[in-house]
């Protein structure tokens, strides 16, 4: 069973973390990581060929995470594969006993280190959501087929509240959660004015009492990384104000932080608003400074049914 | 219409490698409109290879993707080494079938199904995925437009309407949303569109079609 879904579920404010898994074959950088972040965390996530590069796959991550005794969240994209081969690895989590995944659409190619690749894009991330769902609700196949075991899978989507067109993410929000989505990981948010606006839309559907969502954050260690995000990555915004504290702070790293917890701490008094996903990008280390500081520490603990569980003797 | 873009002379220079008597055949339809390997165009790239010491001569049928159209041809192809052909990737094929003694080279990159949006700028409209949906996207096609080709929103990339693939081109998804909001059809776009039967487009391997009635 998925610790993250009983930790959401016990209301408690949940936090996950995110893992980039490297661009070699070593589990040693992802135990490392996994062991920095696992008891400040309530599941961590490993993400899939992010921003198109290639990287270990994110089963494997989780799989690693999973024996290291963090609750892991697979996330997968719809650039690479087609509905066979995402329903297979599917099947593949499960018997392995990974129970969260996170259906992404996946960074164009375009932008990675392999940019004359193919894309796949067979199904959407909304598609791939209700095909699991269907999966899991209906032991049936995308086809119809039964799938003759029962499929766990606690179900994740992104959400970025600052793409256009604005007026509609809410009701993208909508379609996630009907289609499937019992969680929502967010982009990045460092505009906490535009989120509001964003939760107030989405409670105003009534979403936040059908889908838990986690905002999301990234500590940046310097306004120049700043910078590059407000330039070059799609669907963040980022207020120049934050840029100037950066510059102007004598020590930009504890700064990046500072804004970090600061954000965080405006998070948990938003209402609808279930938790906080912490993209350390390359800096996973200082996900629990920030969330001790955040006054999130220490995690809900682990039952005995969580500790040393082995799926594949169940 | 189909849409192609001239290969660079020196990439039609090395493909002709030895042969020197080229043939230059254009195509009347859909690369004429679009201003790349119609009669004006074969007419330049056959006095290109002039100067550059090929004996090429040029010639442009109406349409080079009908082989009734290529019968003529027969005698001018005849004594010359190689053929260039300016017309889309099917018109390249026809004339390989026709004259299948002959090497036929594409001076023509196929480029999309597409059309002129302003004055020298062509933009692509339609894949031809066998199974068309514009309808329920206020007549932007998201298979071909989009470059995720999502059927049910915008990714969380796009900006100020822009896509965040290719900066200088409209979102799809934000030309749907304007589209249906000014037909008051938004809530339209609430509906969960299930994944799409691609089996009908080219992943389903090559197309065939035929009509009883116009079979002879």
């Amino acid at each position: 069973m998925s610790w993250l879904k009983d930790v959401l579920e016990s209301g408690a404010f949940a936090v996950t973390g995110e893992v980039g898994p490297p661009k070699s074959p070593n589990i040693q950088p992802v135990l490392k990581k996994v062991n920095q972040v696992c008891r400040h965390v309530d599941a961590v996530n490993f993400t899939d060929n992010q921003t198109a590069i290639v990287r270990m796959s994110s089963l494997a991550g989780c799989l690693l995470a999973k024996e290291a005794g963090a609750d892991p969240v697979m996330q997968m994209v719809c650039r690479d594969r087609n509905r066979i081969a995402l329903q297979s690895d599917l099947l593949g989590a499960c018997a392995l006993g990974v129970e969260n995944v996170l259906c992404l659409s996946g960074d164009h190619q375009s932008m990675g280190n392999h940019p004359q690749s193919k894309n796949v894009f067979d199904v959407d991330s909304i598609q791939l959501l209700e095909i699991f769902k269907n999966m899991r609700d209906r032991s049936a196949f995308q086809n119809g087929e039964e799938i003759k075991s029962p499929v766990k899978v606690f179900l994740g989507a992104g959400e970025s509240p600052y793409a256009d067109p604005v007026a509609f993410r809410a009701m993208r929000l909508a379609k996630k959660v009907a289609a499937g989505a019992q969680f929502i990981q967010t982009q990045a948010i460092f505009d906490i004015e535009r989120f509001e606006q964003w939760m107030f839309e989405v409670r105003g559907l009534g979403l936040h009492k059908k889908v838990f969502i986690l905002g999301g954050v990234i500590p940046v260690k310097s306004a120049r990384a700043l910078r590059y995000m407000q330039e070059e990555v799609p669907g963040l915004v980022i207020p120049e104000n934050l840029i100037h504290r950066l510059e102007k702070a004598d020590d930009a790293k504890a700064e990046g932080v500072n804004i970090c917890v600061e954000t965080i701490e405006r998070l948990k008094e938003i209402e609808g608003v279930a938790g906080v996903h912490i993209m350390a990008i390359a800096w996973e280390s200082i996900i629990p400074e920030i969330v001790e500081r955040a006054g999130l520490f220490p995690r809900p603990a682990k039952g005995a049914e969580h500790n040393h569980e082995d799926p594949k003797r169940t | 219409m189909i849409v192609g873009e001239r290969k660079p002379i020196r990439e039609i220079l090395e493909l002709l490698g030895d042969n020197t008597t080229v043939l230059v055949v254009g195509c009347g339809s859909c690369v004429t409109v679009c201003l790349s390997g119609g009669e004006r165009e074969a007419r330049e790239l056959a006095s290109i290879l002039r100067i550059r010491g090929q004996s090429a001569r040029e010639v442009t049928v109406e349409r080079q993707c009908e082989k009734e159209f290529l019968l003529p041809l027969e005698k001018e192809i005849e004594p010359v080494q190689a053929v260039v052909s300016l017309a889309c990737g099917i018109g390249v094929q026809a004339m390989s079938e026709m004259f299948s003694s002959h090497r036929v080279f594409p001076g023509l990159n196929t480029t999309f199904m597409g059309m002129p949006v302003e004055q020298g700028l062509w933009e692509e409209y339609c894949s031809g995925c066998g199974e068309c949906v514009v309808h329920k996207y206020g007549g932007v096609c998201p298979v071909t437009r989009c470059a995720k080709s999502l059927f049910n929103g915008p990714c969380g990339g796009s900006q100020a309407g822009l896509c965040e693939v290719k900066p200088d081109r409209d979102c799809a998804w934000q030309l749907i949303y304007d589209r249906l909001k000014s037909q008051n059809r938004v809530e339209e776009l609430l509906q969960v569109q299930p994944p799409k039967d691609w089996s009908f487009s080219r992943s389903g391997g090559h197309r065939k079609m035929s009509r009883e009635d116009m079979l002879l």
